[in-house]
C-alpha cells in the first residue's frame, strides 16, 4: 500500500468502509460533513446502508437498532449533534452493544462556531448520558492515527460490547496529511450470539436497558462497572516523547498534543528539559503513568483547547507530587506553539 | 534540513487552497512530510481563503504557525495580513497584477510577479496561482517543478483537464521569471 494525501473526515470514513462497516446513520454538521459526503457515495456504491436521518436523535436510534442486530455500525457528529444523541448513547451503554461514534469537536457552548475545540472532553469521558457508564474514548493527533483508531474502535467496541468514541476536533477533520488506508476487509456475515436476528430455532435474545426492580438493575450496574474496570486495566494508551530525562512534563492530546511536539522541540533547543505525554485514550486515562512520571518532574503543564477539562484528570493523577499548571484557548482558537512555549517558560521560572 | 511553512492566501476562487494542496501532493511525492490545513468557516464567494502548508524533512508537529516562513499572496488583503508575519529570511511571493503596494521589509526575499496578467495571456486568469507557485518553488528549491507538473496531471479534476497544459505553462513562466 502507498500513502495518500487525505483529509481527516474522508480518511476516517474510508477507514470505516474498509473495516467492514455495514451501516452508517448520521446527520451533517460542520466540521465533519465531508464524512457524510464520503459515506453517501461509498456505502451506496458497495450496496451497504447509508442513511441521512432527520436529526441526530433519529440517527443514534437507528444506530442502536442496527447494532442490536449485530452488524458493524457507526455515526459521526460534532458537539451540538452529540448533545442530541446523549439519550441514545446511554441506552446503547445500558444495552451493552458495540457502537462507534466519532465526534469532531467544535467551539461551544451552544451553537458556538465551527472552529476546532476540545471542550467536549468532560461530556465524552464523564457524562455522555445519564446513568453509570463511560464510553471508551480514543484521541487521534494525526490522520494516520485516526485511520488506525477506526479499526481499533470497532475491535474494542465488539470485544467489550461497549460504546467507543473517537474524539477528534475541527482541525483533525479538516487537515490533510499523507497516510495509509487499511486494505478492504470482507464484510462479516456472522452475527454474534447475543444479537437479535430473528429467533428461528433458538431461544429469543433480548437487547434492553430497562430493568424494573432496583436489585436487578443494581446487579446490571455492578456487571457494567466490572466490565469498565477490565477496560481500565487493559486499554489505557498513550505516547511519550523525551520523558526519560525530562524535568517538566507537558500533557496534551489530539491537535494540541501534536502542537506540543513542536513546543518540545523548541524548548529542547533552548536547553529546557521538557517531555510530553500524549494520552491516546481519554477514558481510560493514563493516570498511573502520569503519577509515576510526576515524581521526576519539577512541574506539569496541561495544554488544551478548553477551559481546563483534562486538567482535572491530570491533577488527580499527579496527586500533589508536583505543581500542575494550565494553558488553554477557547471558542475555536488553536493555541500556537510559541504561546505554549511561553507558558512552559513561566512554569519553569516559577518552579526553579 | 528542508522545512517550509507556507501560507497561500487570496480571494475565494483564486485557487489559493488548490495551489497549497498541489504543493502538499508534491512534497508527499518527494517523500517529505506534509500537512495542509485550510481556513474554514462560514465562507462566502469573494471572501478571503487561505491555507497553511508545511513541507518538512521531519515529522510535523503543529500544522499551523504564528509566523510562516513564506507567504504566497494573490490579493491585497492577503498581502497586508501576511507580509508583516513572515519570519526573517523568509519568502513573500506577490501577485503584482492585483497588488499595487510594495513590501518595505529588508529581511525577507520578496518576489513580484504579474501573475494574473500572465495567466490571462495564457487563457485564464485563474491560473495566477500556478505562476506564483512555479516562482515560489524555484526560488526556494523546496520541491522540483517536474514533480509539481506530474502531480498537477494526477490531481486536476476531470472537467479541468483541458487546462492542464496552460497550467503547466503558467508554472513554467513563474519559474522562468525568478531564475532569469
Amino acid at each position: 500500500m502507498t500513502k495518500e494525501l487525505l483529509k481527516g473526515n474522508v480518511a476516517f470514513a474510508e477507514a470505516a468502509v474498509r473495516n467492514g462497516l455495514q451501516a452508517y446513520f448520521g446527520y451533517p454538521i460542520t466540521p465533519q460533513s465531508e464524512a457524510l459526503e464520503h459515506f453517501s457515495g461509498r456505502m451506496i456504491e458497495l450496496d451497504r446502508v447509508f442513511l441521512q436521518a432527520e436529526s441526530e436523535v433519529a440517527a443514534i436510534n437507528m444506530v442502536y437498532g442496527a447494532a442490536s442486530s449485530g452488524v458493524r455500525v457507526m455515526t459521526s457528529t460534532s458537539g451540538p449533534g452529540l448533545a442530541l444523541m446523549a439519550e441514545g448513547l446511554s441506552y446503547i451503554a445500558g444495552s451493552e452493544i458495540p457502537v462507534v461514534v466519532v465526534n469532531m469537536m467544535r467551539g461551544g457552548p451552544g451553537l458556538g462556531n465551527i472552529q476546532p475545540s476540545q471542550a467536549d472532553y468532560n461530556f465524552m469521558t464523564k457524562s455522555a448520558g445519564h446513568g453509570n457508564f463511560h464510553p471508551l474514548v480514543l484521541a487521534p493527533a494525526n490522520i494516520q492515527e485516526i485511520i488506525d483508531m477506526v479499526g481499533l474502535a470497532f475491535e474494542l467496541a465488539e470485544k467489550y460490547r461497549t460504546l467507543v468514541m473517537i474524539a477528534g476536533d475541527g482541525s483533525i477533520g479538516q487537515m490533510m496529511e499523507a497516510a495509509e488506508l487499511p486494505p478492504m476487509q470482507e464484510i462479516s456475515t456472522a452475527r454474534p450470539a447475543w444479537a437479535v436476528t430473528g429467533a428461528v430455532g433458538r431461544a429469543p435474545n433480548l437487547i434492553t436497558s430497562l430493568y424494573l426492580g432496583a436489585e436487578k438493575l443494581e446487579k446490571v450496574n455492578i456487571r457494567l462497572q466490572q466490565k469498565l474496570a477490565t477496560i481500565e486495566e487493559n486499554e489505557i494508551r498513550w505516547q511519550e516523547y523525551e520523558t526519560e530525562d525530562a524535568e517538566l512534563l507537558l500533557v496534551a492530546y489530539g491537535t494540541v498534543g501534536r502542537i506540543c511536539i513542536s513546543v518540545l522541540r523548541a524548548a529542547r533547543q533552548q536547553g529546557l528539559k521538557v517531555g510530553l505525554l500524549r494520552p491516546q485514550t481519554l477514558w481510560p486515562f493514563p493516570t498511573a503513568r502520569i503519577n509515576e512520571l510526576a515524581a521526576q518532574m519539577q512541574g506539569v503543564l496541561v495544554a488544551e483547547m478548553s477551559a481546563g477539562q483534562m486538567l482535572v484528570d491530570v491533577e488527580h493523577a499527579v496527586a500533589g507530587k508536583t505543581p500542575v499548571r494550565f494553558y488553554g484557548r477557547m471558542g475555536g482558537v488553536i493555541p500556537m506553539s510559541a504561546e505554549i512555549l511561553e507558558a512552559v517558560k513561566q512554569v519553569q521560572e516559577e518552579v526553579s | 534540513m528542508k522545512h517550509e511553512e507556507t501560507i497561500f492566501s487570496g480571494f475565494g476562487g483564486q485557487g489559493a487552497l488548490f495551489a497549497g494542496q498541489l504543493l502538499a501532493y508534491t512534497g508527499m511525492a518527494e517523500n517529505l512530510y506534509v500537512t495542509w490545513i485550510p481556513s474554514y468557516g462560514p465562507e462566502m464567494r469573494g471572501g478571503t481563503a487561505h491555507c497553511t502548508v508545511i513541507v518538512s524533512a521531519e515529522e510535523i508537529g503543529a500544522p499551523i504557525v504564528q509566523r510562516p516562513s513564506a507567504a504566497v499572496v494573490l490579493n491585497l488583503p492577503s498581502m497586508e495580513k501576511y507580509e508583516p508575519l513572515i519570519k526573517s529570511g523568509g519568502y513573500l511571493v506577490v501577485n503584482e497584477s492585483l497588488i499595487d503596494i510594495k513590501s518595505e521589509r529588508e529581511d525577507i526575499h520578496v518576489l513580484y510577479l504579474p501573475a494574473s496578467d500572465i495567466a490571462t495571456e495564457l487563457g485564464n486568469p485563474k491560473m495566477a496561482n500556478m505562476v506564483l507557485l512555479g516562482a515560489f518553488v524555484t526560488a526556494t528549491g523546496l520541491v522540483s517543478l517536474e514533480t509539481i507538473a506530474a502531480q498537477l496531471t494526477a490531481h486536476l479534476s476531470g472537467r479541468q483537464q483541458q487546462w492542464l497544459e496552460p497550467n503547466k505553462q503558467a508554472l513554467q513562466r513563474g519559474a522562468e521569471l525568478v531564475s532569469a
